[in-house]
């Protein structure tokens, strides 16, 4: 048992050795080609350039003020679609009537391309932070309304039984029953609408030129400083990943075990 | 006989119109009329919260209008391009990635997490590589269509029933027979769910880009609205994009059947 799991192990490490090695046999031909001049540096700068770009852009673009500036963008949208998400998605839970009524739309609206309302957001709220952070809200509220009424409603029915046979009010059967039952199930929605609202945040931050790291490519861009935005991409990419990485940690966390 | 009774009971006690439809109406009517009053309260500045009528108006304009439809035939091109070479290319890598474990381990992480990342903020570079025309909007939506197509295929291909590809093997099918006859067909439903996705992202990553940089598109009506502040001519057309993309999703979702894996 331990020799095949060891052998698994080294078979996982030796693939993904070889996805590293591909990716920088790319980046290497991609160097030679553009210093071959066989591709313009002026559309594609060499990797090297773009690497000695980072110490650059982190420390003349106030790149940590900008980080910060972003992550709060996301932070307040996470607060706002976690209160008023479970909220809806607890009413909807609650009332039968209500979930009929709305949650095909809610459904749709999870479908709908509500980034593209960013003009009219900005006409509501002017060209600052909030309009960001609405739109940021407002995507990411359609997964946190269904994964809440879709973990209520699977709440395994004998913890609801025991709940009765202790006589428990409406409110102590869902604070000590329904809701934690429900918790894993709710976390998975809070993890995709976090997504949304990165993905929308940094992206109506690059469309509209205000706030963080979105500002900071569109900025490099027009300035065509092509290493920078090329770095600043990646740096994008990478706060991107870790965000996704971390959350998925906490939801394995969160998840009990079957 | 007593069944057929229950059941004729049953059905003339039924409402004409149930209490779900009339909770609909009333929630629609009432968000309606707080729209209204908010257009006539002048509580927000003017022409933010056009009246309905006026909405309608520019609804009415607009689709009576040939130019709106010379500009969602160029938004309609560009996504059908854009899904025809993402898609297609995702369904070469994902099932590359689905039928090659050690593909996958090398690979896929890569695919997963790039997937969810912001795909707009790599419209700079789109441009650099495919000028500022039509392409660099199709390129943008192929690369948002492209990850959620393999990612779906590849998780289709693993799914596949062992002993559709043992029956296969057993009539000594070839590589292109065993793809084209057991493979493609075991996996509509990925694929189709994949495809459904990549619209959606491929969408809003061509017509983002639109209201970036374009002069022509449904994109550049949004925002050519935006800075004329033409707000009823802006919320008709946010309005039927919705109808529009929301009904493609569904149709793409209806045409593959998705609804009847839902109901099982």
């Amino acid at each position: 048992m331990t020799a095949t799991a060891n052998r698994r192990n080294s078979g996982n490490l030796a693939a993904k050795a070889v996805g590293l090695a591909f990716l920088i046999v790319c980046l290497l031909i991609a160097e030679t080609l553009i210093r071959a001049d066989a591709i313009s540096r002026y559309i594609v700068p060499p990797p090297s350039e773009i690497m000695g770009s980072f110490y650059r852009i982190v420390t003349e673009e106030h790149v940590a003020r900008r980080f910060l500036l972003t992550a709060a963008e996301c932070l307040a949208a996470g607060a706002m679609i976690t209160v008023f998400g479970i909220a809806g998605g607890v009413l909807m839970h609650r009332f039968k009537l209500l979930q009929q009524a709305c949650e095909t739309w809610v459904a749709a609206m999870a479908s709908a391309p509500v980034v593209l309302c960013y003009p009219l957001f900005m006409v509501i709220f002017g060209r600052n932070a909030w309009t960001i952070i609405m739109i940021g809200f407002i995507a990411a509220l359609p997964p946190v309304i269904l994964k809440t009424i879709e973990g209520l409603a699977g709440t395994r029915k004998v913890l609801v039984n025991v709940g009765r046979s202790f006589n428990l009010t409406p409110m102590q059967q869902f604070w000590k029953i329904l809701f934690p039952a429900a918790l894993p199930t709710i976390f998975v929605g809070l993890r995709l609408g976090l997504i949304f609202a990165l993905i929308n945040v940094v992206g109506v931050e690059f469309l509209i030129n205000y706030g963080g790291l979105g500002q900071l490519i569109e900025d490099l861009a027009e300035r065509y400083d092509l290493a920078g935005t090329y770095a600043a991409i990646c740096f994008v990419i990478l706060v991107s990943v870790l965000f996704f990485m971390t959350l998925e940690k906490i939801e394995r966390w969160l998840r009990p075990v079957d | 006989m007593a069944e057929t009774g229950r059941l004729t009971r049953a059905g003339e006690g039924r409402p004409l119109v149930s209490m779900v439809t009339l909770l609909r109406a009333a929630i629609i009517l009432a968000g309606l009329a707080l729209w209204e009053f908010l257009s006539h309260s002048g509580l927000l500045y003017r022409d933010v919260v056009p009246s309905l009528l006026a909405i309608a108006r520019a609804l009415g304009g607009l689709l009576a209008s040939p130019n709106y439809y010379f500009n969602l035939g160029v938004t309609a091109a560009e996504i059908g391009a854009a899904i025809a070479i993402g898609g297609l290319s995702g369904l070469a890598v994902g099932i590359l990635l689905g039928a090659n474990p050690f593909l996958s381990k090398a690979f896929e992480s890569y695919i997963y997490y790039l997937g969810p990342t912001p795909k707009i903020i790599f419209f700079p570079v789109m441009i650099m590589w495919f000028g500022v025309g039509p392409e660099s909007k199709v390129a943008l939506g192929t690369l948002s269509c492209f990850f959620p197509v393999a990612l779906s295929v590849a998780a289709g291909m693993r799914g596949i029933d062992r002993v559709l590809i043992r029956v296969g093997e057993s009539f000594r099918a070839n590589t292109w027979q065993t793809v084209m006859k057991i493979y493609l067909p075991a996996m509509r439903h990925p694929i189709i769910n994949g495809v459904r996705l990549g619209l959606g992202v491929a969408l809003i990553g061509t017509l983002l880009a639109e209201t970036k940089l374009s002069n022509k598109g449904i994109g550049f009506l949004i925002i050519n609205a935006y800075s004329t502040f033409d707000m009823p001519r802006m919320y008709a057309n946010l309005i039927v994009l919705f109808v529009l993309a929301i009904g493609a999703n569904a149709l793409v979702g209806r045409l593959g059947g998705l609804d009847s894996i839902k109901r099982v």
